[in-house]
């Protein structure tokens, strides 16, 4: 067991360091969240930049046109790029955490040749229409019908939770194939078009006061068979192969922003005036927010044990569902303080002044997007009850 | 970077455990405390296994492995309820003759700054080691004006109260007073996470064994969310523990002394937390003397206040984050 840097990684680390040195600076000004065009122009704009320079899909295999990092490399390269503040994954999020590696592991020949390009380049933007209104949880209860018509699908049905769809040119899409069949057997994967007639997307507004995600309307959507990922019906396990791609690096963008939030917090407790002092002055909450911050600094280290198991084979089952849940909690504690750091100006939903106490309330907020979405804290104790613990399903 | 164990290192938790549970059976522990049980013959050989040397050079006699491994073997420790002065034999076996081989037996206590000084294992032993500021010292216990507790916390862990501690002699300077003091807080923060797995997997045997409405309690999701949230725990805290352990070995890898001080706040939160679920999901049986849920608590218990409070430790994470500190 060791934490340094082997040789080799270590000249990954100064090249790549030194490459976003120069590389992030050039960037524009981020846009406003709102603008959806325009938050596709940027992080595709940062994507090309990553590709010219042989950085995009570190973690994809060489053949496919990754850089075919070891998945250690892979989560340098995540932790230089958080710590050189360059954007993050962006719209590139499906394409290249889902959809790319499903077709990579599952896709034809042609698909590839079609697909993973652009994914890398940034000229594929993706979305995911998995989950629908009757089904969260218990996504293989899925409904949106998709029936053969000759050469083609003919889909009707409605998604939800589907992030960039206002953008994307590509939906990874499930539909079921089987209505007779058991719900996990009569599923299927398609390649979904965003410029086919008959599909609507509508903004849904989240709690932060922002359209982060949307709804999706299918009408008689008719999509090619070629499109069609895996076999048919096959669908729930094609989804489920990319879980073994994911090597527990999913949320270390995530992990090392909320180490910045809470550094933040620290400054601005610091700054805050509080009877005689400051706010950091409060024992209390001094020692509470020393305690988030050894839990940040435990996730991190669960996330190397995470990456080490991956590197050697595969992750522990249960560590994946450990980690969500367990960061989950500590992005709401954080929030937890940061509401009693801010006190009154709470009140003000935007940044105030020189201070970012608006990021601290969206942050707070976003404790929710962790705990809720890609499978509930709820669903996750159940996972590592009846999965590593071994106590009995309850139906 | 590899923060996985190896096969070898989990063999040598595997061998620490079947040890541990083949010598020191629950109903040994369980009586640990009372005058008279300290088994000299089995704590020898634990020593003989290489238990306290594991990061003592090979030349010195030690098993010559790093701190990690110590950190590893104590995990194994305490998941088993191993009774003794464990942590202070694993300081005090480069330092003190006789330790090593399990001939001599330490105990080890922090010279308080106020009131009588609360020494575990003092009954069976032949050194007490004081460690404060200006450095470690030893006195030998039959000088020493002492009171053994009729009735500890802990059923295993005899306590004794010294209500003058003399100054002794002058074992090692500050520098080694400092590095015990942050080993000792590691050492025992790997045990509460033992702790926090045993406690865990006592509860889940139950759970699964259990029947109330014709089916196993473990089956209900009120229990089972209460037990997946042990498990979260004490992942979480064994990933602190283990960076932690690794930067002691490889200390310009990280920031050791938050590293060890956040380890502490996790892994006495995990252990008393999960004891607390096992007694718990035990229901009524859970609060009888008989069930051993409670030596997994009261051990968490002696072990959080074992080289600083959890206090203490999350006031030094904080301090850490502040502008000047070595950590930024």
């Amino acid at each position: 067991m060791h934490l340094s840097d082997s040789d080799a990684d270590a000249q990954f680390r100064a090249e790549l360091r030194t490459w976003l040195a120069e590389a992030v600076p050039t960037l524009p000004s981020p846009p406003d969240p709102r603008d959806w065009p325009g938050r596709r122009a940027y992080d595709t704009l940062w994507q090309r930049m990553l590709f010219d320079a042989g950085y995009a899909g570190v973690n994809w295999p060489a053949e496919y046109g990754g850089r075919g990092a070891t998945p250690t490399q892979h989560l340098i390269f995540l932790e230089e790029a958080a710590t050189a503040k360059a954007p993050d994954v962006g719209v590139g999020f499906v394409g290249q955490m889902h959809a790319g590696p499903t077709l990579i592991a599952e896709g034809t020949p042609e698909q590839q040749a079609h697909h993973l390009r652009g994914i890398l380049t940034g000229d594929h933007v993706w979305c995911q229409g998995f989950s629908e209104p009757g089904a969260g949880s218990d996504l293989a209860s899925l409904r949106t019908r998709a029936i053969r018509d000759g050469d083609h699908y003919v889909v009707s049905g409605q998604k939800i939770w589907t992030s960039h769809a206002m953008v994307a040119d590509y939906c990874e899409l499930l539909v079921r194939t089987d209505t007779d069949a058991p719900k996990h057997k009569g599923i299927s994967w398609l390649i979904m078009p965003m410029d086919l007639p008959g599909i609507e997307v509508r903004p849904l507004m989240t709690v932060q006061g922002s359209a982060e995600f949307a709804e999706l309307f299918l009408d008689e959507v008719r999509i090619p068979v070629t499109n069609r990922v895996g076999e048919e019906n096959d669908g729930w396990r094609v989804t489920n192969v990319t879980l073994s791609f994911e090597r527990g690096t999913g949320f270390v963008g995530e992990l090392l922003d909320t180490t910045n939030i809470m550094g933040e917090l620290v400054e601005l407790a610091r700054r805050t005036p509080r009877g005689p002092g400051t706010a950091w002055d409060d024992d209390g909450l001094r020692r509470d927010i020393g305690a988030v911050a050894a839990e940040l600094d435990a996730l991190w280290a669960f996330t190397k044990r995470n990456v080490s198991q991956g590197a050697k084979g595969g992750m522990a089952m249960g560590s994946g569902s450990a980690f969500k849940m367990s960061y989950a909690a500590v992005v709401h504690r954080l929030g937890d303080i940061a509401l009693r750091v801010l006190d009154r100006s709470s009140l003000a939903f935007d940044d105030i002044g020189e201070d970012r106490t608006g990021a601290q309330l969206h942050h707070k907020l976003k404790g929710f997007a962790v705990g809720i979405g890609g499978g509930t804290s709820q669903i996750q104790q159940n996972i590592i009850a009846e999965r590593v613990l071994g106590l009995p399903r309850e139906r | 970077m590899d923060l996985d164990p190896s096969a070898e290192q989990r063999e040598l938790q595997e061998m620490i455990t079947r040890f541990s549970l083949d010598r020191f059976p629950t109903d040994i522990v369980r009586a640990a405390a009372e005058p008279g049980r300290f088994d000299r013959a089995a704590w020898r050989e634990l020593a003989e296994l290489g238990t306290f040397g594991i990061a003592v050079d090979e030349e010195a006699g030690g098993v010559g492995l790093r701190w990690i491994d110590a950190v590893l073997v104590h995990e194994s420790l305490g998941a088993a309820l191993t009774p003794g002065p464990l942590v202070a034999a694993a300081l005090a076996a480069g330092l003190v003759d006789g330790v090593l081989d399990g001939s001599v037996v330490p105990a080890i206590v922090e010279r308080p700054t106020h009131g009588p000084a609360f020494v575990e294992h003092l009954t069976s032993a032949d050194v007490l080691l004081v460690i404060d500021q200006d450095g470690v010292s030893s006195i030998d216990p039959a000088t020493v004006n002492t009171r053994a507790l009729p009735t500890p916390t802990d059923p295993a862990t005899p306590v004794s109260i010294i209500e003058e501690l003399p100054s002794g002699d002058r074992l090692a300077d500050a520098d080694t007073a400092r590095r015990w003091r942050l080993l000792g807080s590691l050492l025992a923060s790997a045990q509460l996470v033992g702790i926090a797995e045993g406690s865990t997997t006592l509860a889940v045997a139950y759970a699964n064994e259990r029947e109330q409405f014709g089916r196993p309690i473990g089956s209900f999701q009120g229990l089972k969310h209460l037990l997946a949230d042990c498990y979260a725990r004490t992942e979480v805290a064994r990933s602190a523990l283990w960076a932690a352990g690794v930067l002691v070995d490889e200390p310009e890898a990280g920031d050791l002394m938050r590293a060890v001080a956040g380890t502490r706040v996790l892994a006495a939160r995990a252990a008393t937390e999960n004891a607390k679920t096992g007694l718990q999901v035990h229901g009524g049986m859970g609060f009888t003397w008989e069930v051993d849920a409670h030596l997994f608590l009261k051990r968490a218990w002696v072990l959080e206040t074992a080289f600083g409070s959890v206090d203490e430790a999350a006031e030094a994470v904080a301090a850490s984050l502040e502008p000047g500190s070595i950590s930024s």
